[in-house]
């Protein structure tokens, strides 16, 4: 028997169990992938942009004032463990497991979505008890600027896998359900990385230069 | 941020009527003569539809329609109302400068809000919409698709794009435009210098326009990768194709920096925030550098797809295969690379280091290589060729030798010594507009020459294409040489008033260039007028009037919803030329298959309309009805993904029917050689007279 052939888009596709949904999938994960493209430079600047105003804070609290490495790290663990529970999901679609799998899956996505929201507006509030207010400096604007522009992100990613939750209870497993899947899968990684780039240079950037 | 009412700080004096009743002048008389044209322009839009009936097949036929053919059109529509609104400020600006040292009959301010709205509306509302419009029409013809990879999200650009036109539109009826030039540089935009609305119509109708762009874009780069023909491999692709590949990846990487800057000012405004202000940290130079990050590669995501169009034109009025395709391909892949290290040759005067300036300097010259490549490659192609003097082929000359004038100043404007004599002068706004009118203008009427009867089934009016050619390259020559001199003298650009007489005579000339600019445009709709009227005698239903040598043209004209009864299976470079030469071109397939196409859908018009309210609600302080329209965007959005019925199917059945009565067309018509090809007999069926030069 001649095999379709599987690995029409990047990452992690469905595969040949579901010839005709991967086949659908190609030129929209396609797309999909050039709009993160296009993303990922509205992050890119970003951070260029808290990079040159680290040192703008104009006598206003600095990272060392204000950073809390401690929720910091639970939110890390938190999100990435989201990453790898909507791995889960993706496989459990891929391989046919039972469909309940895919729900639980993306219930604990979300759940682990919304912990990390409640813990980073927690962030904010505490940073703003202290008086790190986006008004009150260049570099504060850039912090503001930034971290809750990947928190309207995460925002919008639980939003989607409700809707997403919803479109598989009322139309099952179509063709259509599974490939916005995938592409859902393929934004919560996204989420992941830009991550590990705020992790990386806001925070322990911001704590060792600013 | 103060206390607003329930419309925010709209009042009664945001009208300028009130402005003209408390004092009237000049000013005030200009400034409610513009919005008076605007609010005459719409009741008579709106009456003539409701006159002739034609608001259901406008619903039906075009504002739904997720017809890429039909959303390119409406796309140029677009671009032209704007463009005459841009032709306008220009001449008003140009009358203004004229009138003599220290005189004229503008306010500064007002004068301001002209060069900004005239520099916005010509990039992001002529420009961008006009290239996009052609692209949208031809890219899935030329690359043998039924449609855009996106056809719903093409409709979405459109409307997105629209509504922030009409923004601008808007600014000249409530309120008023910024004063910040196109650039809208802060401080100056900052809620410090100018807490005024202005700032807040640009910020807000570049952020929509832009991501609107940015969609077009993401569509454009996935229809050419993922949906081309069988046989149809990248190196067999038309020149235009591959311009629009290029423009589609600067959209993806470029709009980005437009829309963090934008929505950067925005914050510094709206929430108080410090990237850009003067004081408690912020930096202007962030706002520049974002700035031209986009600015630059915007430039060129304009004059590419224009290049593209010259290629095509070059070729097919030449009767010859395209000179250097590959050189043509690399050259157009060098300057989408380099344009986007050239951004800092805007600045050179803001503080940088003279090595940053060199560097900038060098990068932004060899520039000039692919592009004279190209030029070369261009003049190569209609060396002995067998040249038709046809419109676009003498959009095509114009082109050549006063783009190449365009070329070389933005070359001496590289070197940063002598950028720094002429910066801001009207050295600069003759180099640009140099580049922009016989580069990206003449492309566009070029295109919108040839590929016109492919669009509607008939050919425009020759003579009146000709004259057309003869004002704009005049008016153009006018207007905007005489401004080298000047600046090099020393005049800034952006002045209302200016002292030196030595400017004056050549502020007349330019004044006079710039009627001869609005008679250009005159003859444009003149010349579409008198086509319309005499369209019974070019027709030409056939599909192929100019001998051309890509898909587009072998299919019928006006095409069917679908484009391609059969897709077509490529074997050639300028497949359809080979054809010809073969005696193929016009194949009757064995079967045929059922074809779905996209249903129609109100979601564009619903995000258009609703996104156009959230811009106004935004400038005007408005947050309750901010709010409602962004909840109602997301869940119109929301409910739209829940609709699976998108598709609808025509039968084969009905396929084999049109494709056949088209195909029995095609035999009855009578093969037209090139002298005859403006002439009645022409039906759209070529004869080729000469073997293909190659």
């Amino acid at each position: 028997m001649k095999r379709a052939p599987t690995h029409s888009y990047p990452g992690l596709n469905l595969g040949r169990r579901h010839a005709s949904a991967d086949k659908a999938s190609e030129v929209v994960t396609f797309g999909f992938w050039v709009f993160l493209m296009s993303d990922l430079v509205y992050f890119g600047l970003m951070f260029a942009i808290y990079i040159t105003m680290i040192d703008a804070q104009a006598g206003g609290p600095g990272p060392h004032d204000l950073f809390n490495m401690t929720s910091i790290f639970a939110q890390t663990l938190i999100l990435l463990t989201s990453s790898l529970t909507v791995g889960l999901a993706m496989l459990a679609l891929k391989y046919n497991l039972p469909r309940w799998r895919i729900v639980f899956w993306f219930s604990v996505t979300l759940v682990l979505g919304i912990c990390f929201l409640v813990l980073e507006i927690r962030d904010f509030m505490d940073m703003a008890e202290k008086g790190g207010i986006p008004q009150r400096s260049g570099f504060l604007s850039a912090f503001y600027g930034l971290v809750p522009l990947h928190g309207v992100h995460v925002a919008a990613g639980c939003l989607w896998l409700v809707v997403l939750g919803i479109q598989l209870r009322v139309f099952g497993l179509t063709d259509l359900v599974m490939s916005r899947v995938v592409r859902l899968a393929l934004f919560w990684h996204f989420l992941d990385l830009i991550w590990i780039g705020i992790i990386t240079i806001v925070y322990f950037g911001g704590l060792t230069y600013g | 941020m103060t206390e607003t009412g329930f419309f925010g700080r709209l009042t009664w004096d945001s009208f300028p009527i009130a402005g003209l009743m408390k004092d009237p002048n000049a000013n005030e008389i200009v400034a409610n003569a513009a919005a008076g044209v605007m609010i005459v322009g719409v009741i008579a839009v709106v009456g003539l539809l409701t006159w002739f009936r034609l608001w259901g097949p406008l619903w039906r036929n075009w504002l739904t329609s997720a017809d890429h053919k039909k959303i390119g059109i409406m796309y140029i529509v677009f671009a032209i109302v704007m463009l005459a609104r841009g032709v306008l400020e220009g001449v008003v600006m140009r009358a203004q400068q004229a009138a003599g040292p220290g005189e004229g009959f503008l306010e500064a301010e007002h004068f301001a809000e002209l060069f900004s709205t005239h520099g916005t509306i010509m990039i992001f509302f002529v420009a961008v919409p006009f290239v996009f419009g052609i692209a949208n029409f031809l890219i899935p013809l030329m690359i043998g698709a039924r449609d855009v990879a996106f056809p719903v999200m093409n409709q979405i650009s459109l409307g997105l794009t629209v509504s922030a036109g009409m923004m601008l539109m808007v600014s000249l009826v409530v309120g008023q435009f910024s004063t910040g030039g196109w650039t809208a540089y802060p401080p100056y935009t900052g809620a410090v210098f100018n807490p005024g609305v202005g700032p807040d119509y640009w910020i807000w109708a570049i952020v929509v326009s832009g991501s609107g762009t940015t969609l077009t874009g993401i569509n454009f780069a996935v229809t050419i990768y993922k949906l081309r023909a069988p046989g149809m491999t990248f190196m067999r692709l038309p020149i235009y194709c591959w311009t629009i590949i290029s423009s589609s990846i600067l959209i993806v990487f470029a709009m980005p920096p437009l829309g963090v800057a934008a929505l950067m000012l925005a914050a510094d405004r709206y929430l108080d925030f410090h990237f850009f202000t003067n004081d408690l940290g912020g930096n202007m130079m962030n706002y520049a550098n974002l700035f031209w990050l986009f600015g630059h590669p915007e430039v060129y995501l304009l004059v590419l797809p224009a290049y593209g169009i010259f290629s095509e034109v070059f070729a097919t009025f030449s009767a010859k295969r395209l000179y250097g395709y590959n050189s043509l391909v690399i050259a157009t892949m060098c300057i989408a690379v380099l344009s986007f290290t050239v951004w800092l040759h805007h600045f050179f005067t803001m503080g940088q280091s003279a090595l940053i300036n060199a560097v900038f300097g060098i990068a932004t010259m060899l520039i000039a290589i692919p592009t004279g490549v190209k030029v070369y490659d261009w003049m190569a192609t209609l060396y002995r060729g067998r040249i038709r003097f046809s419109v676009p082929m003498l959009y095509g000359l114009a082109f050549l030798m006063l783009f190449v004038i365009g070329g070389l100043s933005g070359v001496i404007l590289a070197n940063p010594t002598v950028d720094y004599q002429v910066h801001n002068t009207l050295f600069l706004v003759a180099h640009f507009h140099n580049v922009l009118l016989p580069g990206v203008l003449f492309g566009l009427l070029a295109g919108y020459n040839y590929w016109f009867p492919k669009a509607f089934g008939f050919r425009l009016n020759e003579a009146w294409g000709r004259i057309s050619v003869v004002l704009w390259t005049v008016g153009f020559m006018l207007t905007f040489l005489p401004l080298y001199f000047v600046g090099l003298m020393g005049m800034p650009r952006r002045s209302y008033s200016w002292e030196d007489p030595s400017f004056h005579p050549f502020m007349i000339v330019a004044f006079i260039g710039a009627f001869v600019i609005l008679s250009a445009l005159f003859s444009v709709i003149i010349q579409l007028w008198v086509s319309i009227r005499d369209r019974e005698k070019t027709q030409v239903p056939v599909g192929d009037p100019w001998d051309a040598r890509t898909l587009e043209w072998s299919i019928p004209a006006p095409p069917p919803p679908y484009n391609f009864a059969v897709i077509p299976q490529i074997t050639d470079r300028d497949d359809f030329a080979a054809a010809k030469e073969r005696g193929e071109a016009y194949p009757s397939p064995d079967q045929y298959e059922d074809i779905s196409m996209p249903r129609n859908t109100g979601i564009g018009f619903a995000i258009c309309v609703l996104s156009g309210i959230w811009m106004f609600a935004l400038v005007w302080w408005i947050w309750w009805l901010a709010a409602l329209v962004t909840v109602l965007m997301l869940l119109s959005f929301i409910l739209w993904t829940f609709r699976l019925d998108t598709e609808e199917v025509i039968p084969a059945e009905e396929v084999r029917k049109q494709h056949e009565a088209w195909l029995d067309l095609v035999n009855s018509a009578k093969p037209v050689d090139r002298d005859h090809e403006t002439a009645p007999e022409n039906r759209g069926l070529a004869r080729p007279d000469l073997k293909a030069v190659t």
